[in-house]
């Protein structure tokens, strides 16, 4: 039979640790593009799908260098070359008076960093994704935790897939289309 | 305290006085026990008064509703518009027809934004204050003193100062009025000139005239001209600050009237018998006197200085100045003065004394004996004849005739006692004597002695004409008012306290429909043909009257030379030769100690109530009191005490504080008046301030203050006795006061010491004023102790390091300097409810403080500007750099920049900086803008401001040296406080230059910072106070300050 | 199940009681709290409670309007108290807001689960909060419309800028990026709520609402590792931000000269008070807010006596400071430092003071009894106490320090205006009407968190 491409498998489960044990084993039948989808942060779901490192921290501590550095630059360029002017006799680089703008800016920086940084790996906002088109997957915001064998993966087959995630005994499967 | 206190107190009737007396003996000694912090923190402490009931109902007082309430408001914007006229300004800009000459060296043609400085005077009191006259584009914005005149020798006083003010008020009366309705001036002059031809006829019979003292030579020959034309005609005078004693003194000990001119430079000893030549220009030549006097307690020179002591009454700025200050009931004056004449060799049998008196006449009459020639006694102008004339025999024989006073002929044009002058015009009236009546300038419905009845004789008279400024309570009862001008809008003349004559041109155009009081009086001098003059102007009636004093040919360069220097070179009055005796000295009144006394007094900063109307005086606060808008009525703390009134109390640092009343019941006529505890003040004594209370005040003046006129006397101008004072049980008086503590509190703001510490300090050769008062716990740290940089290496304070220096020792209090400040920097005025509420925007004030007995204190002045410090605090903290150092040191405040987060005030340790909570300036008014000084900026709301070193002067003088590549020299630059002080307290100049007069001010041992120890480095310092008190007299708390 | 009005049951002594009620599952929790947002029903108190806002909104409005239009000088300040009840309310809000931000970041570093079910609205408070303190700076200004942005460093053409040392331009970054990171935090944490919402929505307008807010969220395993790191972080940055924020604002008075306001310890100190202040405010909010939602179940007595718990520590480094205060002016021997402490004991408004001293250390010291931890109406009651004494403290230091500084003849009063009144008041209205709004229309309490609190949530091996 020809039917239209699809996304993927969609294996649904009761409780994580299903999950869990579905997606190892997946991923020990050397599985690799597939995602799982939980209502609730699950590093073991993470972990089980060889998905637990990110460059998040990176980011974040770029961002943290560029808001330090630009705060403080800010300030000597203003205080010290483009405008100086005698304040109650303070010297014109007062650093010690410097340093709390230099640290709110740096705080700015790397919080704008993460949060953006994070929204951006996960290519998001995306108003559309094929999963949305599993019957069942509201619940996956609520109390269900669902395996998704995606169609781009060489081993990839509706009826070998299928075949394996059967032995995982889910509630359903179903097929993603686009 | 006892039974008659416990009942409250409410009512004291005369007869319980003397039981009240006795509870006063009880509160004496706990106020002269009183021990603990040598700054008597509160009078209300000593009489150990409970006060936190009081605070508690005083924290959120009734009166402390906001600004924005709708009556007050009115009154607010009405003081915003309050200086100007809508009406003639057209006429304010034109040039005066006559040619009036420029001040030395200044453009003859005008250069727009370049002021031209003219000489003129302003008349006072019976004499001429000469004055410069700063204008811009023929506005006249500034008066100054005029430097070459000796009267003045460049200062003048807080009113001459204002007068600027009065100029502009827009509530002078502006038109001609018939019965109160407006008429062109023509008509009056033609019913003026009927009337002159019908009196014509019976050689002027009943045509009177009235005016306040006059000493314009060209008036009294105008007066002659009519006394001529019209031989029945009557000339009376009524001031009601006059200088009746002084003339019937000088009567009684030379047998004819004598003016008396102090030369205080040559006296070392100088005792005031209640004369407060420290004090006002009501004191002939005050400005002086005041010069003279501190220039002999400079200590810059030797270490040597004058000693003065002084017999008071109604505690004055001349008593707080005072080395021993004898406080005595008003009548007691007098016998004090009998004792001590007896004492230097005066035929004169002494009064009784007490012991505390008896010691001090014992002692000063000893300190007079030893300075023979070189001391003098002055007589108060306030006190009996008698004191006048004892004094005048004292100076007789302790031969200081010549040295330290000498004797001109009255520089006032036919002087009369005024209080008999009027006495003789109402009886007249009543008589039906008087058929035509003329007031010229004046108030008599107002101020005249309410025992006559003036208002009620004046309805006898036919025709009533009144020349007067403002349309005031006597206006009512006219028949004719004619709007009088002011003296900058006039020619006329007169004599200095010295006599030396001064011309005085007009400054502007008339603003009004007004007539000069010489033009006016033309009307009554027919010329040849017998026709009145009505179209004459002054500059010919005052020409033509000098013409006569000087037929000669080169008259012309004459006047030139006299209008150009405001002055009639070398015309000082020649010293008489007389003699006091003493044949027909009265007997000495003896008063009842337990009766209560009354003094009347001119308001310090209104006068007699013709500055009443004048915005800037009422917001001054008065010297001792400090409140403002009010006049208060003065009694001991003692009394105080006794009628359980709450004292001036440090638990609330009230700017606005609810006064119970009294009221004062005086020969049958009452006063209800707001008490004040003066520190100083006699027991059984109550001073009432004159000139408040009018009725028709203008917009600025009406409902201030309570109207002391209603209970005083002709037999008792100024001292009457057997008054009775009752307590109103709930009646409150808001008083506006902008300093609500009056002690030091253990800090050193003002550091004092006696002429001994200071020379034995000096000898040790190290900087005394940071050791008087024994240990500072806080000192000025030293140059390394400071982490900043020294600016000087980044090219700062390089060239000019502008500086000033305050002489404690010879600030006398008198708020010349705000006011001349005020008038200089566009400063706003905000009301009494603003002033209540904290927001005065004076920039220099002149803070007071007691010290010791309340009974006696000594008093301390302090005038604080801005200190301009180097490491100012109030720079760092101002997020938008509003307020940064300039080049030269100054603390420079950028209006336009700044947004009002006013942290740099509350970062102030000064607290000179003022704010502007609301729109204060007015923008609106096209008139007000006449007034101000084009180049100082108007504030806006919402902006900081504070005192600027006059940084406009500044840069005139420098833009003048670099025209000329040259430094700024020593002394070219004045600002505005410096300039009007008569005693050279303030000095101001660049300190990068040694042999500037501030740089050596600064190296005296006596100079000090405010505030050292908080490393500011300010540029304003001060100099240490020294009193020179007499080893014989020195009393128990001088002595213990001493161990 | 909890419903409205549902009374707490005390657990025997000894034991704890759980800080998430028994029974509840995924399910259940989802839709009790998603209930809140997604009913059809407004409950009347709600309406009620908004419309009376709305109406001290306006009065709020009023006063600010008829400020800008006259001036400051509608109010009580004048020289030398040149600052009153503005910068008093600006510090005590933004105290308030501190206890937010502690509960959502300190607390999730130290891994506190209990802190799950509060911390969404204790954001959100933050968030309010910071807001009606951010008014007043401005407000208080005498020219607010150049002071709006000339405080910051915008290139303007006269080529000025701000002046870095004034601790007023520090207080500018300080609180704005306060509120920038507080409004993050706030946000990625609704991220998966939203979710939810957009999941469990009924009616198509609102799942478009909920979905675009949730920016396509679907829960995918890399998202959620990606987002917990995100979230760490921004845990790990709010925790020095917000003791850098209160110390900044200490830092308005600290670098002065004023006697009262120049002292090195008061970083520590307002930080102190302000999370004191911050878990009163969150008491005052949570208690009602779980009995008028039956809310008991989630927020349990555990977590209200835990906010006592930590209300009594904060409470006595607060009293420490107080102590310290006095004893340094005694210590340093400086006679203006020593005027100052008579002032506080002696001066015109030292029954102030008393009151303070009553209302945050005497009072607040009934937390170590477990009967008032874990009675919330006494607590409540407590809570207001703290909250009235913090006010007062702000009010001490501010105006009794300037009102009596050096000179003793520039020394003043102060006396607030009704206007004044009017604005302080007003920011309560504005704060309630936003927290109202703010528990209609989105989770008021973390929905996936509370998930990952249930037995159920781990993974079994």
């Amino acid at each position: 039979m020809t039917a239209a491409p699809i996304y993927g498998l969609m294996a649904e489960f009761e409780t994580p640790t299903e999950l869990v044990h579905a997606a190892k084993g997946a991923y020990d039948a050397g599985y690799r593009k597939m995602d799982t989808y939980t209502p609730y942060p699950l590093e073991e779901a993470a972990e089980a799908i060889g998905a637990h490192h990110n460059r998040v921290s990176l980011i974040v501590l770029v961002g943290a260098m560029l808001g330090m550095i630009g705060g403080y630059a800010l300030e000597y360029w203003v205080s010290v070359i483009n405008y100086p002017i005698n304040v109650g006799g303070k010297p014109f680089h007062s650093w010690p008076a410097f340093i709390p703008v230099t640290f709110e800016c740096a705080v700015l920086g790397a919080s704008l960093a993460a949060v953006f940084g994070m929204l951006a790996l996960n290519g998001l906002p995306q108003p559309y994704h094929p999963v949305f088109n599993s019957p069942n997957f509201v619940r996956a915001s609520r109390d269900r935790f669902f395996l998704c064998i995606e169609s781009q993966d060489p081993r990839f087959s509706v009826s070998d897939t299928r075949k394996l995630l059967e032995s995982f005994n889910p509630d359903e499967i179903t097929e993603v289309p686009y | 305290m006892s039974n008659i206190n416990d009942s409250n107190s409410n009512l004291i009737s005369p007869g319980e006085v003397k039981p009240a007396s006795l509870e006063l003996e009880t509160v004496r000694k706990r106020l002269s026990e009183a021990k603990g912090p040598k700054f008597w923190r509160t009078l209300e402490e000593l009489a150990d008064q409970p006060a936190f009931g009081e605070l508690l109902e005083r924290e959120f007082p009734r009166h402390a509703t906001e600004w924005v309430d709708p009556v007050s408001r009115r009154n607010f914007l009405k003081l915003a518009g309050a200086s100007m006229a809508l009406a003639g300004l057209a006429g304010c800009t034109r040039q005066p027809l006559e040619q009036i000459l420029p001040y030395v060296r200044q453009p003859e043609q005008l250069i727009p934004g370049k002021p031209i400085f003219y000489a003129t005077a302003m008349p006072f009191h019976g004499h001429v204050l000469p004055l410069v006259v700063e204008t811009h584009e023929f506005r006249p914005t500034k008066v100054e003193g005029n430097p070459q005149h000796t009267a003045s020798l460049g200062a003048t006083d807080l009113f001459a100062q204002a007068s600027i003010l009065d100029l502009y008020d827009p509530d002078r009366s502006n038109y001609v009025t018939h019965l109160g309705e407006g008429r062109p001036w023509g008509e009056c002059a033609l019913a003026l000139q009927s009337e002159v031809a019908a009196l014509k006829a019976t050689q002027g019979t009943g045509l009177r005239f009235l005016t306040g003292a006059m000493s314009s030579p060209t008036f009294g020959w105008q007066m002659k001209a009519v006394q001529r034309a019209f031989p029945q005609s009557k000339w009376h005078r009524w001031d009601p600050v006059n200088r009746d004693n002084a003339r019937a003194g000088s009567k009684l000990a030379f047998g004819a009237y004598y003016d008396a001119v102090y030369k205080l430079e040559a006296a070392a000893v100088v005792v005031s018998l209640d004369a407060d030549f420290l004090s006002g220009s009501w004191f002939p030549g005050f400005v002086r006197c005041a010069r003279d006097f501190m220039r002999g307690r400079k200590l810059d020179k030797d270490r040597t200085m004058n000693r003065l002591y002084v017999a008071e009454s109604s505690p004055s700025t001349t008593g707080a100045k005072a080395d021993h200050r004898l406080v005595l009931r008003p009548s007691e004056v007098d016998s004090v003065a009998r004792a001590l004449a007896a004492k230097v060799g005066v035929a004169a049998q002494g009064g009784r004394l007490n012991e505390d008196q008896q010691k001090w006449v014992d002692a000063v009459a000893a300190d007079l004996m030893d300075h023979k020639g070189k001391c003098v006694v002055v007589p108060g102008e306030f006190q009996s004849p008698a004191v006048h004339a004892l004094a005048h025999a004292m100076n007789a024989a302790l031969g200081n005739v010549g040295q330290t006073v000498a004797y001109i002929d009255p520089v006032e044009v036919d002087p009369v006692e005024h209080g008999q002058s009027i006495r003789e015009l109402v009886d007249d009236m009543n008589a039906g004597k008087v058929r035509t009546l003329v007031i010229l300038g004046g108030n008599p419905v107002f101020n005249a002695p309410v025992d006559l009845g003036f208002e009620n004789a004046l309805g006898k008279v036919a025709l009533r004409v009144q020349l007067s400024i403002y349309k005031n309570e006597t206006t009512d009862l006219m028949h004719w008012h004619v709007p009088e001008n002011h003296y900058l809008e006039g020619w006329s003349d007169g004599h200095a306290y010295d006599g030396t004559a001064s011309v005085i041109q007009p400054m502007i155009m008339p603003l009004y429909e007004g007539r000069n009081v010489h033009e006016f009086l033309a009307i009554f001098t027919p010329d040849e043909s017998g026709t009145p003059q009505t179209g004459v102007s002054s500059h010919d009636l005052v020409q033509t009257y000098w013409k006569t004093q000087h037929p000669t040919a080169d008259f012309e360069a004459w006047w030139r030379r006299t209008v150009h220097d405001g002055f009639v070179a070398d015309s000082a009055a020649p010293a008489r030769q007389v003699s006091a005796k003493l044949a027909s000295l009265p007997a000495p009144a003896v008063a009842n100690p337990n009766a209560i006394e009354v003094a009347f007094r001119p308001d310090p900063t209104i006068y007699d109530g013709s500055f009443i109307n004048n915005a800037w005086l009422q917001e001054t606060p008065k010297p001792l009191s400090r409140n403002t808008w009010d006049n208060v009525a003065m009694v001991s703390p003692a009394m105080a005490a006794v009628w359980k009134l709450n004292q001036v109390s440090d638990d609330n640092d009230h700017q606005s504080d609810a006064q119970r009343i009294l009221e004062v019941e005086f020969q049958g006529r009452k006063v209800e008046v707001p008490y004040w505890p003066q520190p100083g003040h006699p027991d059984n004594a109550i001073t009432l301030f004159l000139g408040y209370g009018q009725r028709k005040a203008g917009r600025v003046g009406s409902g201030t203050g309570y109207d002391a006129y209603k209970v005083r006397p002709s037999e008792a101008q100024y001292i009457g006795s057997g008054a009775t004072i009752t307590v109103s049980k709930d009646k409150y008086w808001d008083l506006a006061i902008t300093q609500g503590h009056f002690s030091m509190d253990a800090r050193e703001p003002v550091r004092v010491a006696t002429l001994e510490d200071f020379i034995q300090n000096k000898l040790d050769g190290e900087n005394f004023a940071d050791r008087v008062r024994g240990e500072a716990p806080n000192d000025r740290p030293g140059k390394p102790e400071s982490l900043y940089p020294d600016f000087r290496d980044k090219g700062f304070y390089q060239n000019y390091a502008w500086g000033m220096s305050i002489d404690l020792n010879s600030c006398v209090g008198c708020q010349a300097c705000a006011v001349a400040c005020q008038a200089e920097n566009n400063i706003s005025v905000v009301g009494k409810e603003q002033v209540q509420r904290g927001r005065e925007m004076q920039w220099i004030r002149i803070d007071a403080y007691y010290e010791g007995s309340p009974a006696n204190p000594n008093v301390y002045f302090q005038p604080v500007p801005c200190m301009q410090c180097e490491n100012a605090p109030c720079e760092p903290v101002c997020p938008v750099g509003a307020t940064i150092h300039s080049t030269e040191g100054l603390n420079d405040m950028v209006y336009n920049r700044c947004v009002g987060t006013r942290y740099c005030s509350n970062n102030c340790p000064y607290k000179v900086r003022r704010f502007n909570f609301f729109l204060f300036a007015d923008y609106e008014t096209p008139s007000l803008k006449l007034g101000r000084n084009p180049d100082v900026t108007v504030r806006s709301r919402g902006v900081m401001e504070k005192c600027t070193y006059c940084i406009q002067r500044i840069t005139q003088a420098r833009i003048a040296s670099e025209k000329e590549e040259r430094q700024i020299r020593d002394g070219e630059i004045k600002t505005a406080c410096q300039q009007v002080c008569p005693t050279e307290a303030i000095i101001f100049g660049d300190i990068n230059n040694k042999d500037s007069a501030v740089s050596k001010r600064k190296n005296s041992p006596r100079e000090y910072q405010l505030l050292a120890e908080l490393n500011t480095r300010p540029r304003t310092t001060y100099l240490a106070a020294v009193r020179n008190p007499n080893p014989k007299l020195e009393s128990g708390s001088e002595k213990a300050e001493k161990a | 199940m909890a419903t409205l009005g549902q009374i707490d049951v005390r657990p025997p002594k000894g034991v704890r009681p759980p800080i998430i009620g028994p029974g509840q599952t995924f399910g259940t929790v989802t839709d009790r709290i998603a209930g809140i947002v997604l009913t059809k029903h407004t409950p009347v108190f709600w309406i009620l409670v908004v419309a009376l806002c709305l109406a001290i909104f306006g009065m709020f409005n009023t006063a600010v309007g008829y400020l800008l239009f006259k001036g400051v000088g509608i109010w009580g300040i004048n020289i030398p108290v040149g600052w009153g009840f503005a910068i008093v309310n600006f510090v005590w809000w933004i105290g308030i807001g501190h206890a937010g931000t502690l509960i959502s970041a300190i607390l999730l570093l130290f891994k506190q689960g209990w802190r799950t079910s509060i911390n969404r609205f204790a954001e959100a408070m933050t968030i309010f909060a910071v807001m009606q303190a951010g008014l007043f700076p401005l407000l208080h200004t005498g020219r607010p419309w150049l002071a709006a942005y000339w405080l910051f460093p915008i290139p303007l053409t006269m080529g000025v800028w701000p002046q870095f040392r004034s601790p007023l331009i520090w207080d500018v970054f300080a609180v704005s990026t306060y509120f920038t990171v507080s409004f993050l935090f706030w946000g990625i944490g609704l991220i998966p709520d939203f979710a939810n919402l957009r999941d469990s929505a009924k009616t198509l307008v609102v799942r478009r609402i909920y979905g675009m807010l949730a920016m396509g969220w679907r829960g995918s395993a890399r998202h959620w590792n990606r987002y917990e790191t995100a979230y760490m972080l921004l845990a790990g940055l709010a925790t020095p931000l917000v003791l850098s924020v209160h110390s900044v604002v200490s830092l308005d008075f600290a670098v002065s000269v004023v006697p009262g306001w120049h002292t090195t310890f008061f970083p520590p100190y307002f930080v102190a008070g302000a999370i004191y202040s911050g878990f009163a405010m969150v008491l005052m909010l949570a208690i009602p807010f779980r009995y008028l939602y039956g809310m008991q179940d989630f927020i349990t007595l555990r977590h209200l006596q835990n906010c006592g718990k930590l209300m009594l520590a904060t409470g006595q480094i607060v009293a420490y400071s107080y102590a310290m205060e006095m004893f340094i002016g005694w210590y340093s021997n400086d006679r203006y430092e020593l005027a100052m402490v008579n002032n506080r004991l002696h001066g015109p408004y030292s029954h102030y003071y008393y009151m303070l001293i009553l209302c945050n250390i005497l009072i607040p010291q009934s937390l170590w009894f477990n009967s008032i931890r874990s009675t919330p109406w006494r607590l409540f009651v407590v809570s207001v106490v703290v909250n009235t004494g913090m006010w007062l403290e702000r009010f001490v230091i501010v105006v009794m320090s300037l009102q009596r500084d050096y000179i003793p003849t520039s020394w003043g009063m102060y006396w607030y205006t009704k206007w004044d009144m009017m604005i302080f008041v007003g920011t309560w209205g504005f704060f309630t009407l936003l927290f109202f709004i703010f528990i209609r229309v989105m989770p008021p309490i973390s929905i996936f968190e509370m998930r990952s609190l249930l037995p159920q949530a781990k993974v079994k091996e």
